[in-house]
């Protein structure tokens, strides 16, 4: 069957041109493998993502998908000569990827969002996308992001005590939970459960009367 | 929303439904707080079976993740499991041009095996809810249509529930002898099912009563709120990612895209309970006439496996042991929706992260602000025509 399309749709260029001309501070950024997408600074990211939403020509009414990533590991570009320091990554070590598409004119559009790994905080777009507020819980939870101007940011995968965030990539998996004990690396099947000595803190503290 | 402000007047109580509520299709646990029947204030809570999939995904090289698909949504893991396959092939593509060129016949079985899933998931969600609002038997006729499908699977690659079937350059391995008769006759089969199906359930003026009006999700609130699939078409959006974004061989195929047209005559509302009903199974007829058509096009087996034509699977060795730099954002239509996966690659063999969006996931948030108003009875309604598949929303 023949795709439907629209005399409405921009080609990825025309939309980026349409974005970057309204916002000077906007830029459009190519990856590897012709990735392509709008760095927005988290102090602009409302005033833009209300522009891409509402106005005609973009019409971007749709949140497909946003993500959390953690750049802080990333392999650098060329593999470096062994004997050599490997480079620091230069980037901000957190982005929220927010993927955008348009139901009546068809085209898409990648916006990324970057932010320092400690203190990270970007504005919450619930109001924008309300379908943003539970993507934006998961990666409260996972990586540790704060959304200000969200109306309930609370952990939606992890228990609401759960320490540490476990998207993030220097994450140190708990050797128990609450007193339960949780399996640690290496541990085999059949060496039976693994009981830990020390009951952690949080344990001491429901303990206690 | 267009429910009806509700103003309570009585004691509010606070229950909960779940997590091991039987219409919660699975470990969905909300808090409600009613005013009698009535819901004031719903709170889904969820997590119970968070696994952590995407983390997995990291520790792992980009074939060894296709089990784990299986397990996002086990309801429709043929559909699962394409969708990551082709994100790491599109991937791969958009790196390296023609690095994957799955073969021709791999390409219908993708689309039959993915179309003959479908039948079977939305044969278990029309035939739960039925179940849900009371009426037992048209479950049996759901499940016992879906036994069918089951064989076929079962028959090709040995597994009935997480089939691990699609891989990254084809399929497993080729049909099973016979294949193209078993899959026909199903069809035919299930196209007869479907017609008493209707007779018993569809058309019966007390399920219609039931539904009809329930709930509405209009046009507006179904695209903010990130609903998709049949639960967006419902609503009156005709969208549909195999027509409008067409992806593998879909572009070759004619069908209907059922969109919610307030099915339930008087009492119906677009974008009722009773319309993401009908569209379900709406959509199962369409999904025969692809599977029926794919049947023709299909070119006969060649005696290698990484035949351009007539193979099912490329060798995709060589780039899976240095996979390109680079990023992928793929989406799919799944039973429940568009199913996407953004994928980065930083040129290891294992991902460098997996983002798996789900259509239960975003049809979740909805709730919140639908449930106000409703009799808790319906909420078991919205539940079921939403086809929320736990696995999927927690991951």
């Amino acid at each position: 069957m023949i795709a439907r399309t629209s005399s409405g749709r921009l080609a990825l260029s025309d939309l980026h041109a349409v974005v970057t001309t309204r916002f000077p501070t906007v830029t459009v950024e190519v990856g590897e493998a012709g990735a392509t997408w709008l760095r927005v600074a988290p102090a602009e990211w409302l005033a833009v993502a209300t522009f891409l939403r509402d106005v005609p020509a973009l019409c971007l009414d749709s949140l497909m998908c946003l993500s959390g990533v953690d750049l802080s590991a990333v392999a650098p570009a060329v593999a470096p000569k062994a004997g050599t320091p490997k480079a620091p990554v230069a980037e901000p070590s957190l982005v929220c990827v927010y993927h955008l598409h348009s139901l009546s004119l068809f085209h898409r559009c990648t916006v990324k969002v970057f932010t320092a790994r400690d203190a990270a905080s970007v504005p919450s777009i619930e109001n924008i996308w309300p379908v943003g507020g539970y993507f934006e819980r998961e990666i409260f939870d996972l990586f540790g992001v704060d959304f200000p101007g969200h109306h309930r940011l609370e952990r939606i995968m992890c228990p609401d005590d759960w320490i540490g965030h476990a998207g993030l990539r220097d994450y140190v998996y708990p050797t128990a939970y609450n007193g339960i004990a949780l399996k640690r690396e290496g541990q085999r099947f059949e060496d039976g459960p693994y009981m830990d000595p020390a009951p952690t803190d949080a344990v001491k503290k429901k303990a206690a009367p | 929303m267009t429910v009806e402000a509700y103003t309570p007047d009585g004691e509010l109580m606070t229950i909960n439904m779940g997590p091991h509520h039987p219409s919660t299709h699975g470990v969905l646990r909300l808090v409600l707080q009613v005013d009698g029947e009535v819901v004031v204030r719903c709170k889904p809570d969820h997590g119970y079976l968070h696994r952590s999939i995407e983390k997995i995904g990291e520790f792992l090289e980009f074939p060894q993740f296709v089990p784990y698909t299986d397990r996002v949504d086990y309801v429709c893991s043929m559909n699962s499991n394409l969708a990551y396959c082709q994100a790491a092939e599109a991937l791969f593509n958009a790196a390296i041009p023609g690095a994957i060129t799955v073969p021709e016949r791999a390409e219908y079985i993708r689309v039959i095996f993915g179309e003959l899933n479908r039948i079977s998931s939305h044969l278990v969600a029309v035939g739960a809810l039925a179940m849900d609002m009371g009426a037992y038997t048209p479950f049996l006729h759901g499940i016992g249509q879906r036994e069918g499908v089951n064989d076929i699977f079962e028959k090709t690659c040995g597994a009935r529930l997480t089939h691990n079937y699609v891989t990254i350059g084809g399929v497993a391995n080729d049909l099973h002898a016979g294949a193209e008769a078993d899959i026909a006759a199903f069809c035919d089969e299930c196209e007869r099912e479907m017609v008493r199906f209707n007779r018993l359930i569809t058309g019966n003026s007390i399920f219609k009563n039931r539904l009809g009006g329930v709930a509405v999700v209009d046009r507006e609130a179904a695209i903010a709120y990130g609903l998709v699939g049949p639960n967006l078409r419902a609503s009156g959006v005709d969208f549909d990612l195999r027509r409008d974004e067409p992806y593998g061989y879909y572009n070759r195929f004619t069908f209907a895209v059922p969109v919610g047209a307030a099915f339930a005559g008087a009492n119906g509302v677009v974008g009722d309970c009773y319309d993401r009903f009908v569209v379900r199974c709406l959509e199962i007829v369409e999904s025969i006439r692809i599977v029926r058509q794919a049947l023709k096009l299909i070119p006969p087996a060649a005696a290698k496996a990484d035949d351009a034509v007539g193979g099912w699977q490329v060798d995709a060795g060589k780039i899976l042991r240095k996979p390109p730099r680079g990023e992928m954002y793929h989406r799919v239509e799944n039973p429940r929706g568009e199913t996407g996966y953004y994928l980065i690659s930083d040129g290891g063999k294992k991902p460098y992260r997996i983002k798996i969006r789900t259509g239960s996931f975003t049809a979740m948030s909805i709730f919140e602000d639908l449930a106000p108003g409703l009799m808790i009875s319906d909420l078991v309604a919205v539940i079921g025509t939403f086809d929320i598949v736990v696995p999927e929303v927690d991951r």
